[in-house]
């Protein structure tokens, strides 16, 4: 037990020193630009969030619903083995599923928005599942298999909302609004943060993350996923059906990014499926918040409010006549020193003793293979 | 005769920047190191390169500027490219992650720097680098018009990188040596050949043509620069996937994205294509979908690099 609560408190540490660095460059950047403006800029970044009280807190959770599904859409899959960088995808077909039923359905009454919903999470599913198969039973390699699987979603998703008339807004180039009945109910937070634009949507993510980790940590099921990951050939050699174990981590991870997708679009604010030839970052976001949190489900969690909270204090920054880049800027630099974290983190772990430094190994290695 | 003529020139300036950009990524594959930063290093590389157009366009223009902006690009490319090479090969850090948050910063670095320099995003310049014909060669029957007409200088550039990257990994020591670090390091480490020292070269060669592919897609294709490159970073990763890391494939299946992105693009005004009523949202997902079912048929015997991907470490030799 000792050994497990010393990694855990690694893994902290070195998501804080990414932070750290992450934030000191982007200082340094806002120094650049206009040295007399940054610190107050900076203090923004951190602070912002909380100009409007109640209500900015909860646009921050209403910003960290859809990337902590894709998040925790990218670690699961991490967690198994497999990068899902089909996360942008995911979204965007999950999100049509829900826009689809959302517009037509609408004889279906009180049960309409969980039926965009299950829609979207069946969407996403399916296009995680291609991936999954490929890589189940061609070795086709998941990441470009996905990024691929990202275009062709795209695509498609534009070419059917634009030239199916009921979908489409041709006024304003994008997806009609859902109908009132698909929007995803406040379940009592616009009480507690009158004004802001979260909904229950946050709740549900909360309770996938929970379900998540229940699968992850306290199911055979679950058991099997992971050891596929580490070891694909010892775990076929145990008898676990290792092709199956792939195929349902793409798709629940899919499931999860579609899920998303669902719950941003049917939000009742004001988001439509644009048809621009361009992915959306959602997507892209939810690869950050997996490695920041070092693909802890619960962890997850944390970056995803984490990083819409900076994303929300960026808002304010075009006050000192700073862009909101920055804030991308300085989650990329996190990102890029988090992939630095994991030496730092086997470094200490071999500081700590022998065992951990060889089970580390021992996951790489399977990692790769 | 003029629509086979039109569609070909067209093909070429989608063509050539994937074409440029997969060649690079094939020598930092072929060293062992994934790339998948492409789509940030040619947004970077088109960023500096269309910046010095932008702010040099008032009194300088023509091949002169083009060929000052390319170099600019090139290096760009290599300085952003460094950051992938020392997190995969000092770090030793997933190359995926690396690559991915490289991805991340580029587009939002141009923005940010735009801004600050110009007040927009978009960076606007002035083209004056078609040539409508080139001399002589412009009149040769049927290769003139397809060639040599409507072309720009870093056509041929495109052409003389296939060529010279040929050469240089299958003809040179540098290239042996390459290709025996993505194969197997440990054994080319034993040889006495420096294993980091080579795929810092392979990950600089493909910043450098990673820079300069962004430069010559965003010149022909557009008017400005908008701090994306339209996802050609990642098709010129299945390109290379598709032309199985081998420089002669790698230009053929360039040629056929390329003749995919251009019919898309411009279908409207082919005849035959137009009366086919087809939507272009089918041409532009055809090359993505060809590549999924391709890549069904080769990996099972794929000829990727055998140590792609695993951070070399000596204490395991």
């Amino acid at each position: 037990m000792k050994q497990k609560s010393t990694k855990n408190y690694t893994g902290i540490l070195s998501s804080i020193f990414a932070i750290v660095l992450g934030l000191i460059v982007g200082l340094i950047v806002l120094f650049f630009c206009n040295a007399q403006q940054a610190l107050p800029g900076f203090a923004t970044i951190l602070t912002g969030a909380f100009t409007h009280g109640a209500k900015g807190v909860g646009q921050v959770f209403y910003y960290a619903t859809p990337i902590i599904l894709t998040g925790l859409s990218v670690g699961f899959a991490f967690k198994t083995g497999l990068f899902n960088i089909g996360t942008p995808g995911q979204f965007i077909v999950g999100g049509f599923g829900a826009v689809y039923v959302g517009i037509l359905f609408t004889s279906l009454g009180p049960v309409h928005w969980i039926a965009a919903l299950l829609t979207s999470v069946a969407f996403g599913a399916l296009w995680g599942l291609v991936p999954g198969l490929l890589k189940a039973y061609f070795n086709v390699n998941e990441v470009i298999a996905s990024i691929m699987m990202n275009y062709i979603g795209m695509y498609l998703v534009n070419w059917i909302t634009k030239s199916y008339k009921p979908l489409f807004n041709n006024l304003r180039n994008e997806s009609r609004n859902v109908a009132a009945s698909a929007n995803i109910p406040k379940m009592g937070l616009d009480k507690i943060f009158p004004g802001s634009s979260v909904n229950g949507g946050i709740i549900i993510a909360i309770l996938v993350v929970i379900l998540i980790w229940l699968i992850l940590n306290k199911t055979t099921f679950g058991y099997e996923l992971k050891a596929v990951g580490f070891n694909r050939d010892a775990s076929k050699f145990a008898g676990i059906d290792e092709k199956k174990s792939i195929i349902f981590s793409m798709m629940i991870a899919g499931a999860i990014a579609g899920l998303a997708g669902g719950l941003l679009y049917l939000a009742g604010t004001g988001k439509h499926i644009e048809i621009k030839d361009v992915l959306p970052s959602e997507g892209f976001t939810g690869i950050s918040v997996a490695l920041l949190a070092l693909n802890n489900p619960i962890g997850i969690l944390f970056s995803g409010i984490f990083i819409a909270y900076l994303t929300a204090g960026g808002f304010y920054l075009q006050l000192f006549e700073f862009s909101t880049e920055i804030i991308d800027i300085i989650v990329a630099v996190i990102i890029y020193f988090s992939a630095f974290a994991l030496m730092v983190k086997l470094l200490i772990n071999k500081i700590n003793g022998r065992k951990a430094t060889i089970s580390e190994q021992s996951r790489e290695g399977g990692k790769k293979s | 005769m003029n629509v086979v003529y039109f569609i070909f020139q067209q093909t070429m300036y989608f063509m050539i920047p994937l074409m440029i950009v997969a060649l690079g990524a094939m020598f930092s594959e072929r060293s062992g190191i994934i790339n998948i930063a492409l789509e940030g290093i040619m947004t970077m590389g088109a960023f500096t390169g269309v910046l010095f157009l932008s702010l040099t366009g008032g009194n300088f223009s023509g091949q002169g500027q083009l060929l000052i902006a390319a170099v600019i690009s090139m290096a760009t490319g290599m300085v952003f490219s460094l950051l992938h090479a020392y997190a995969s090969i000092n770090m030793k850090s997933d190359q995926v992650i690396s690559g991915t948050a490289l991805n991340m910063f580029a587009p939002a670095f141009a923005i940010f720097v735009a801004r600050v320099i110009q007040g927009v995003q978009q960076v606007p310049f002035s083209n004056t680098f078609r040539i409508v014909s080139v001399p002589v060669l412009g009149k040769i029957p049927f290769l003139g018009p397809l060639l040599f007409q409507n072309a720009y200088v870093t056509t041929y550039i495109g052409i003389v990188i296939f060529v010279l990257s040929y050469v240089v990994l299958y003809k040179t020591k540098f290239g042996l040596r390459l290709r025996s670090c993505g194969e197997h390091p440990q054994a080319a480490d034993a040889a006495g050949i420096n294993v980091y020292r080579m795929q810092y070269a392979g990950v600089l060669i493909s910043g450098a043509l990673g820079g300069l592919g962004g430069l010559v897609f965003v010149v022909p294709t557009s008017t400005n620069f908008n701090a994306d490159v339209a996802g050609y970073g990642f098709l010129a990763l299945a390109v290379l996937i598709f032309g199985q890391w081998k420089p002669v494939n790698i230009m053929f299946a360039s040629l056929f994205f390329g003749l995919m992105k251009a019919v898309a693009s411009a279908y409207s005004g082919i005849p035959f294509l137009h009366d086919l009523g087809i939507p272009s949202y089918f041409y532009k997902m055809v090359p993505y979908i060809i590549t999924l079912i391709v890549l069904i048929f080769t990996s099972r015997n794929s000829q990727a690099p055998k140590a792609e991907g695993i951070p070399y470490d000596k204490g395991q030799r």
